[in-house]
């Protein structure tokens, strides 16, 4: 359901990514690991069609990102690094937002907004404004926002980061109940959730794929924990 | 078209949700009836028009429509909340121009909001309707004309006090070019053509022929141009640097 044909994009002097190609499918769950500043974000940005690649393309459920950027974002829901969100609307306010913009309406948002509140346990804040909000709970929001619409694809940028331990095992739970028929990405530096969560992962530094291959093949294969494989790794490719 | 609507409802309620808009309102509702009175003495003039509220528009537009505008995009860049916008199913015209109009509309609210004047000079004599029309017509353009510059600025700079005073320099230049004593100045050194140019790209000029209820295709067509011009720039720069 996710096409990525030898994505590349710089900034200035900075390759962010280098070329990076896979393809994900229903039933899905990629973890795209790798260390700050590998590339991961700007490759999901890519993905999310908010920045342009310089060359190389990709397909989001067969919408190009370069021909059909709004088909594209129809049909994925995407939660940004730092959850952003209209910081003096309340939580209410915001998915309301956000359904105007997808387009749900009457008692087909209604009944969405009934299962995705409780869902992502923000029914205590449902009438608090945004920034008043602790980390927690502005990363649930914006996990409600791209779930509102029941996308087929989610695009997820360190969702647990800034949860404490019980909301990280709740979203690990989502991810994983939700990730049996759809297809999701989901980006970390936290190794125990890729074993908790990932059927698939890719490894990349420096903007470009080291490893594609399961967490359970990686660690057969090297007979090691993932924090070790991670380590040789990308450091390997630091020293080359 | 629904995502135009979403953005503009969200934008015109969000200046609600803040304070902004409410002393925004009453600062500028102070300040067009203090010049009026006091300034451009309303009552020693024994008239009963509309000309010494309108002729300060200008002046008072250079500070409060920038002010409006400097958080249109600076902010939204600022605080990261444009990667939430764009990766929603909404193109860059429809969120510019959804932006734009809801802010237009506000301006829209604050003029309409002077409607005690209205009261005032029907109360006291038997003013010129057309007049007061035309007048407000003039005023609701200017108002989208230095709005359009204010929303491209505020789309080049994250920092939302350099899109201001950028944003009051630009309108400024535009307002003073077409003023006399401006025009006196440049006719000593510049030729006839030049004068005149200045003039037609100033504000005044095409303001005070709508002001004196003169509806000219001419002073409609500048207003358009320039609200245009702007804000098809604002999404060009906005494409380039919404990432940044």
């Amino acid at each position: 359901m996710i096409e990525v044909k030898e994505l590349r994009r710089r900034f200035g002097p900075v390759v962010a990514v280098d070329g990076i190609s896979f393809s994900v499918g229903r039933g899905q769950v990629l973890g795209l690991l790798g260390p700050n500043g590998a590339g991961k974000t700007t490759a999901m940005r890519m993905l999310a069609c908010f920045i342009r690649p310089d060359s190389g393309t990709a397909s989001v459920c067969g919408h190009d990102i370069l021909k059909d950027p709004l088909g594209a974002r129809r049909s994925l829901g995407y939660l940004a690094e730092n959850s952003p969100a209209y910081g003096e609307m309340t939580v209410g306010g915001f998915l309301n937002f956000i359904c105007d913009v997808r387009e749900i309406k009457g008692a087909a948002r209604k009944a969405r907004l009934d299962q995705i509140v409780p869902m992502c346990s923000i029914d205590s804040v449902y009438h608090q404004s945004i920034e008043t909000l602790s980390k927690g709970y502005k990363r649930r929001v914006g996990l409600a926002q791209a779930l509102i619409h029941d996308p087929q694809v989610l695009i997820l940028d360190e969702p647990t980061d800034g949860l404490d331990p019980n909301q990280k095992h709740d979203v690990r739970r989502l991810i994983t109940e939700m990730g049996k028929d759809k297809c999701i990405i989901v980006s970390t530096h936290i190794l125990e959730e890729v074993e908790a969560i990932c059927s698939r992962t890719i490894i990349v530094a420096r903007g470009k794929v080291l490893v594609d291959s399961t967490p359970k093949q990686l660690k057969e294969k090297h007979h090691a924990s993932l924090e070790e494989i991670f380590r040789t790794i990308t450091k390997m490719k630091k020293s080359a | 078209m629904n995502s135009f609507r979403a953005v503009f409802k969200r934008e015109l309620k969000s200046y609600f949700a803040t304070p902004l808009a409410y002393v925004f309102l009453v600062i500028f509702l102070f300040f067009a009836g203090y010049l009026a009175f006091f300034h451009e003495k309303f009552f020693e003039m024994r008239q009963a028009d509309m000309q010494p509220f309108f002729m300060n528009l200008p002046l008072l537009f250079i500070f409060m429509v920038p002010a409006t505008a400097m958080r249109l995009w600076a902010e939204e860049r600022k605080v990261g909340s444009i990667e939430l916008l764009f990766t929603l199913p909404i193109t860059i015209r429809q969120a510019v121009l959804g932006k734009f109009m809801a802010a237009w509309a506000f301006l829209g609210i604050a003029l309409a909001l002077t409607f005690p004047m209205i009261l005032t000079v029907a109360y006291l004599g038997d003013p010129d309707g057309g007049l007061i029309l035309t007048g407000y017509l003039g005023s609701f353009l200017m108002a989208g004309g230095f709005l359009a510059i204010g929303c491209f600025f505020s789309a080049l700079s994250k920092n939302q006090v350099i899109a201001f005073v950028l944003s009051v320099v630009a309108c400024a230049i535009l307002v003073f070019a077409g003023m006399p004593t401006t025009l006196n100045y440049l006719s000593t050194f510049l030729p006839a053509g030049l004068v005149e140019a200045t003039k037609g790209i100033s504000f005044q000029e095409h303001f005070e022929s709508l002001q004196r209820g003169v509806v000219q295709f001419k002073d409609l067509a500048y207003f358009v141009l320039l609200i245009v011009g702007w804000v098809a720039a604002c999404t060009v720069i906005l494409d380039e640097r919404k990432a940044s």
